[in-house]
C-alpha cells in the first residue's frame, strides 16, 4: 500500500471520527455517529495493518480478538450506574498504551533521525511518556475513589503542592538529560514515568468524591493529549488529530463542571474541596428553623392532587438504585395527565451527563429531562419538586448567601415550587459541607430513608 | 390516653377541633378519641366518618372525661364544671380577657392550653391556629364584602360603559391580611396595603399590592412578630393617611392587633363617613373590640350607606376547611406534646411552654418574655448575590465572554511561542503541528455543539477513539524484540478502549428514546 493511499486512509478516520461526535448534538444521531467512529478505527487499524505488513502476524491478530473479547465482555457487563468507573479505568488504559508507545519507540526508533529533529522526537516521547504515566495512574486513583476501593475523602499531604513541584522539578532534570541521550537515556525515562505516576497518585488523591466529574473529564483530555503526543514521536498526523480532538473534549467538559460549581479548574485541580483546612465548616449563615418530616402516603397524597410535578435528581439516586421505581412513579403520574419533568444539574452524579444515562436506562424518555437553564424558571408553576438524593445543588445559600463556600454556584430554583420533598437518608450537610436552608423552608418536607425503599414505597401508594 | 372532641356550643360556631382524617392521625400517635355525637355535622363530617376513622361516639359526660379535651372555643362555665384535675383542655382562651374562665379554669385544677398563645416562631407554624384561622378569615372578610357591594372589583371596558376597578385598603399585612389581598388581587381590585412593620413591606408587594407608607422613621415591629404600640406623632400622620384613603377607596379591610390589649382604633367615625356610598369595611378585631368605632361585633350595620361588619365567625362560615386546619393544628400539638405514651405538659418546650395558661391548676401566662422579632424579617434584608441568572448557553456554542477572558496578553504570548517554534523546530514537525492546532479548533467547534445529555457518551466514546493510539503500539510490533513486545502490550491495552468504548457507547444510546 502507498503512502497516499495509507495518507487518504488515515483523512477518511479522521473526518469519520469528527462526524461520530458531531452526531452526539442530539440523541436522534448520536447512534449513526457512534457507528461512523466505529468504521473510521476500523479503517486506520486496517490501513496500517496492511501497510506495515503485519496483517497476517499471529501475534497481533490473537492480541487484537482476546483484547476485543475483553472490552465487549467489560460494555456488555457494566452497571449503568458504574459507567464512571468504567470510563475511568478505560483513560487508564489509555495512558498505559500511550506510555508503552513511546518506550517502545525509543527501544526500536521506526526511523534513524539526527540533529534538531532527533531532538524534537526525544521531547516528544519524552512529553508522551510523562501525560501518559500521569493518565494511567491518576484513573486508576480515580477508579479506586470511584468504585469505592479507596476512601473518596480528599488526601492532603503537608505541603502537597511544594511536592507536586519538586517532582516536576526533578521530571524536567529528567527530560534534559534523556534528550542529550546519553547512556542513562532509556534509565532516566523510567524514573521519570515513576516519578510522573506518582503526580497522577497524589494529584487525584487530593481531589474529593463529588469532584470527580471534573476529574474524569480532565483525565479524559489528557488521555486525548497523550494520544496526540505519541502521534507527534511517531510522524502520525491521525493520532495527532484524535488526540486533539479527544483533548480538547476532555478540556470543554472539565470547564462547563467548573462552571457549574462556579470555582476555577485550578481550585478544582489543586484538590481539597469539601475538607478545608479551618475547624469549622467554612462560612455560611447558621441556619434557623426546623427540618419537617413528613410520610410516604402525605406525599402519595401530594402527587396525586398536583398537577406539574419536577424531579431533581442527584448522585444519591445513583447509590440507591431508584430509577428504576422512580420510572414507574413517572409512568403512573403521566397516565393521570400530570406532567413530570426530571431538572438535571451540570455536575449531578460522579460523571458529566451521568444523570441523563441513568434515567435513560430506566427508560425515562428523554425529552422530560431537561437542563438546568431550560427548567429552572418553571420551578414557580410547579406544585411538587422530589428532591431524591440531590443537596448542594438545590442549595438556596449558594443565590444569597455571600460567606457560603458554594456562593455564586448555579443551582436549582427548587425551593420557588409549591412545596418540595426532599429524599434523605439522614440529617447530615452535603458534600461541601454546607447545611441547606432549603430543608428548614416551610415549604418543605423531608422524606427520610433508602431513597429506593421510599420510592418503592411511594409507587406502591400510587398504584393502590 | 383518651382524647375527647366535644360538639361546639357557642352559637353560630360550626367548627370542629377533629376531622375523621385528623382521628387516624391521632390514632398513630397512640390516642383513643372519643368525638361527641353530631359534633362534626355542621363542619360536614357525620358520626360515620368517624366511626370510620377509628374514633368512637360517645356522649357528652364521656367527652368531656377524657384525658385531654380539644375544641375550639373557650369552655363555657357549665363546661369548666364537668373538668378535674389531671384533665388537659386545648381550646382558644384568650386568658388577657378571659381571667373569670382562667380562674374558673384553674379552681378545677387542670392544664389549660391555649391555642391563641401559640409562639410566632417558624418551629411552631405547624400549631399556629392563628395564622390557619387568619388566612380563611383574611380570604372571607374580601368574600363578605364583596357580598354586600353592589359593583364587581375587576375593571373592564364594555360596550356600555367602562366598570372601574375597585380599590381596597388592607390596615395590617400579617396573615389574614396577606390572604385578604391576594383574594382582592385575584378578583381584580387594586390593593394597597399599610403595616407599621417595614419587613412587611415585602410580604405586600410580593402579593402584588401596593405598600402605603408614613415618611416618620419609627420601627413597629414587636416581639413575636406582632406590631408594637406606636408614638403619638406617627398615629397623627397614620390618621391622616387613613382618612385620605377612606374618600378613595371602595373596602377597606382591618387586621391590626396587639396581643393582650384592645384592638387599637384606626377608623374613626369620620372616616367611615367620608368614604363613598355602598364601600364597605370588614373589621377582622371585632372579636378584640374593634379597629373601626362604629364595629358591632358579630354585625353588618349601615352608616350613610357605608357597611360596616364585625363578624367574629368567618373561619366558621367555612367550617369544614377550618376544621380541617384546626384539627391538623392539634395533631401537631398533641404529637409535639409527646403523643399518648409521653404526654406531657412540658416546660422544656418552646411551642407548649408559651400556650401553657394553667400547669394542674397553675397559673403559668403570661410566659417568659420571647426573643427578637423573627429571623424572617433580617433574612429577607440579606443581599442577593447577583452571580446567578446570566444564562449560560452550554450546549449551544461557545460562550462569547471566554475568549476575551484570554485577553491580549495570551494572544501576545501565544504569537511569540509560535514564532519561537518556526524559528527552532525543524518542517517536519511545523506540518504536524499545523494539523494538531487545525484539530484542536475543529473539537472545540464540534464538541460545544454536543448535548449536555449525551456527555457520558461523549466521554466513552472519545475514550474509544483515543483507542486509536493503537496504531502506535502497531506501527512497533515489528520493531525490534524487545520494542515489538511492549508495542503489541500497548496494542492489547488500546483494544480494549476501543472495542469497550464503542460497545459502551452504543449500548447507552440505545437506551436514550423519546
Amino acid at each position: 500500500m502507498s503512502d497516499s493511499l495509507l495518507n487518504s486512509a488515515y483523512i477518511g478516520a479522521a473526518v469519520l471520527f469528527i462526524l461520530s461526535l458531531k452526531g452526539l448534538s442530539h440523541p436522534e444521531t448520536a447512534k449513526r455517529g457512534n457507528t461512523y467512529g466505529a468504521i473510521g478505527m476500523a479503517i486506520a487499524v486496517l490501513a496500517v495493518a496492511i501497510q506495515a505488513q503485519i496483517i497476517t502476524s499471529p501475534l497481533l491478530i490473537g492480541a487484537i480478538i482476546v483484547a476485543g473479547g475483553i472490552g465487549a465482555v467489560l460494555a456488555a457487563r457494566v452497571q449503568m450506574t458504574s459507567m464512571p468507573q468504567l470510563v475511568a479505568i478505560l483513560h487508564s488504559f489509555v495512558g498505559a498504551a500511550a506510555v508503552l508507545v513511546g518506550v517502545s519507540s525509543h527501544l526500536g526508533p521506526l526511523e534513524q533521525l539526527a540533529g534538531a529533529e532527533k531532538t524534537v522526537h526525544a521531547v516528544e516521547t519524552f512529553l508522551g511518556v510523562f501525560i501518559g504515566a500521569l493518565t494511567f495512574t491518576g484513573s486508576v486513583i480515580a477508579w479506586g475513589k470511584l468504585q469505592g476501593v479507596i476512601r473518596s475523602k480528599p488526601l492532603l499531604l503537608p505541603g502537597r503542592h511544594l511536592l507536586n513541584v519538586a517532582m516536576l522539578v526533578a521530571s524536567l532534570y529528567l527530560g534534559v538529560v534523556f534528550v542529550q541521550d546519553g547512556p542513562q537515556a532509556l534509565q532516566s525515562l523510567l524514573i521519570m514515568t515513576a516519578i510522573s505516576g506518582v503526580i497522577g497518585i497524589h494529584l487525584v488523591m487530593a481531589i474529593g468524591g463529588a469532584d470527580m466529574p471534573v476529574v474524569v473529564s480532565m483525565l479524559n483530555s489528557y488521555s486525548g493529549w497523550a494520544a496526540s503526543a505519541a502521534g507527534f514521536m511517531l510522524n502520525n498526523d491521525l493520532l495527532i488529530i484524535t488526540g486533539a480532538l479527544v483533548g480538547s473534549s476532555g478540556a470543554i467538559l472539565s470547564y462547563i463542571m467548573c462552571r457549574a460549581m462556579n470555582r476555577s479548574f485550578v481550585s478544582v485541580i489543586l484538590g481539597g474541596f469539601g475538607a478545608d483546612e479551618g475547624a469549622a465548616p467554612a462560612g455560611g449563615a447558621v441556619v434557623e428553623g426546623e427540618m419537617v418530616a413528613t410520610s410516604a402516603e402525605e406525599v402519595a397524597d401530594q402527587l396525586k392532587q398536583a398537577r406539574s410535578v419536577i424531579i431533581v435528581p442527584g448522585y444519591g439516586m445513583a447509590v440507591a438504585h431508584a430509577q428504576h421505581p422512580l420510572r414507574q412513579i413517572v409512568e403512573v403520574l403521566r397516565k393521570q395527565g400530570t406532567s413530570v419533568r426530571f431538572a438535571i444539574h451540570p455536575v449531578a452524579g460522579r460523571l458529566p451527563g451521568h444523570m441523563n444515562v441513568l434515567l435513560a436506562e430506566a427508560n425515562v424518555p428523554y425529552d422530560i429531562v431537561l437542563e438546568m437553564d431550560e427548567i429552572n424558571a418553571d420551578f414557580p408553576d410547579t406544585d411538587v419538586v422530589l428532591v431524591i438524593g440531590a443537596n448542594d445543588i438545590v442549595n438556596p445559600s449558594a443565590l444569597d448567601d455571600p460567606s457560603s463556600p458554594i456562593a455564586g454556584m448555579p443551582v436549582l430554583h427548587a425551593w420557588d415550587a409549591e412545596s418540595c420533598i426532599v429524599f434523605k437518608r439522614g440529617k447530615g450537610a452535603g458534600y461541601a459541607g454546607v447545611e441547606n436552608p432549603l430543608f428548614f423552608k416551610p415549604k418543605t418536607r423531608m422524606l427520610y430513608g433508602d431513597a429506593k425503599a421510599s420510592t418503592d414505597t411511594l409507587l406502591k401508594l400510587l398504584q393502590g | 390516653m383518651k382524647v375527647g372532641i366535644p360538639r361546639e356550643r357557642f352559637p353560630g360556631e360550626r367548627r370542629v377541633a377533629a376531622t375523621p382524617d385528623s382521628v387516624k392521625k391521632l390514632a398513630k400517635l397512640g390516642f383513643a378519641v372519643e368525638v361527641e355525637h353530631d359534633a362534626g355535622l355542621a363542619a360536614g363530617f357525620d358520626d360515620e366518618s368517624y366511626v370510620a376513622a377509628g374514633a368512637t361516639i360517645t356522649p357528652s359526660e364521656s367527652v368531656w372525661a377524657s384525658d385531654v379535651v380539644a375544641k375550639i372555643r373557650p369552655p363555657a362555665d357549665d363546661e369548666v364544671g364537668r373538668l378535674n384535675g389531671s384533665q388537659t383542655i386545648i381550646s382558644y382562651l384568650y386568658p388577657a380577657f378571659n381571667g373569670e374562665t382562667v380562674q374558673k379554669l384553674a379552681a378545677r385544677g387542670v392544664n389549660a392550653i391555649a391555642m391563641d398563645q401559640v409562639p410566632r416562631t417558624t418551629r411552631a407554624q405547624k400549631v399556629d391556629a392563628l395564622s390557619s384561622m387568619g388566612n380563611l378569615s383574611g380570604y372571607r372578610a374580601i368574600v363578605e364584602a364583596v357580598n354586600v357591594m353592589q359593583r364587581p372589583l375587576r375593571g373592564q371596558s364594555t360596550a356600555a360603559g367602562k366598570i372601574h376597578p375597585c380599590k381596597v385598603l388592607v390596615i395590617g399585612a400579617g396573615v389574614a391580611g396577606l390572604a385578604a389581598i391576594g383574594a382582592a388581587r385575584a378578583l381584580g381590585a387594586i390593593v394597597r396595603a399599610f403595616d407599621t412593620r417595614p419587613a412587611a413591606k415585602e410580604q405586600v408587594v410580593s402579593m402584588g399590592a401596593e405598600f402605603l407608607e408614613i415618611n416618620l422613621d419609627e420601627d413597629g415591629s414587636g416581639t413575636g412578630g406582632y406590631a408594637k404600640e406606636m408614638s403619638p406623632a406617627f398615629i397623627e400622620a397614620e390618621m391622616a393617611l387613613f382618612l385620605a384613603q377612606a374618600k378613595e377607596v371602595d373596602i377597606i379591610v382591618t387586621t391590626a392587633l396587639i396581643p393582650g390589649k384592645k384592638a387599637p382604633t384606626l377608623i374613626t367615625a369620620e372616616m367611615v363617613r367620608a368614604m363613598k356610598r355602598g364601600s364597605v369595611v370588614v373589621d377582622l378585631a371585632a372579636e378584640q373590640g374593634g379597629n373601626c368605632e362604629l364595629t358591632q361585633r358579630d354585625k353588618a350595620v349601615d352608616v350613610n350607606g357605608v357597611t360596616v361588619i364585625g363578624y367574629t365567625d368567618l373561619p366558621s362560615r367555612m367550617a369544614q376547611q377550618a376544621s380541617t386546619l384546626y384539627a391538623t393544628n392539634i395533631t401537631h400539638l398533641l404529637e409535639e406534646m409527646g403523643g399518648a405514651e409521653k404526654f406531657s405538659v412540658s416546660d422544656q418546650n418552646d411551642i407548649v411552654r408559651p400556650m401553657t395558661v394553667l400547669k394542674a391548676g397553675e397559673m403559668k401566662w403570661p410566659p417568659p418574655a420571647p426573643a427578637s422579632p423573627p429571623p424572617a424579617a433580617v433574612v429577607a434584608a440579606a443581599p442577593k448575590a447577583p452571580a446567578h441568572g446570566q444564562g449560560h448557553g452550554h450546549g449551544h456554542g461557545a460562550p462569547s465572554g471566554e475568549s476575551s477572558a484570554f485577553g491580549r496578553w495570551g494572544l501576545l504570548v501565544a504569537g511569540l511561542a509560535l514564532l519561537a517554534v518556526g524559528y527552532a523546530a525543524p518542517a517536519s514537525f511545523i506540518t504536524h503541528f499545523t494539523v494538531f492546532v487545525l484539530a484542536c479548533f475543529i473539537g472545540y467547534q464540534v464538541i460545544w455543539s454536543v448535548t449536555p445529555a449525551l456527555h457520558t457518551p461523549l466521554m466513552s466514546v472519545t475514550n474509544a477513539i483515543s483507542g486509536i493510539i493503537v496504531i502506535g503500539g502497531m506501527l512497533q510490533v515489528k520493531g525490534s524484540s524487545a520494542a515489538s513486545l511492549v508495542g503489541l502490550a500497548a496494542v492489547v491495552l488500546a483494544t480494549i478502549n476501543i472495542a469497550g468504548g464503542f460497545l459502551v457507547t452504543q449500548r447507552m444510546l440505545r437506551m436514550f428514546h423519546r
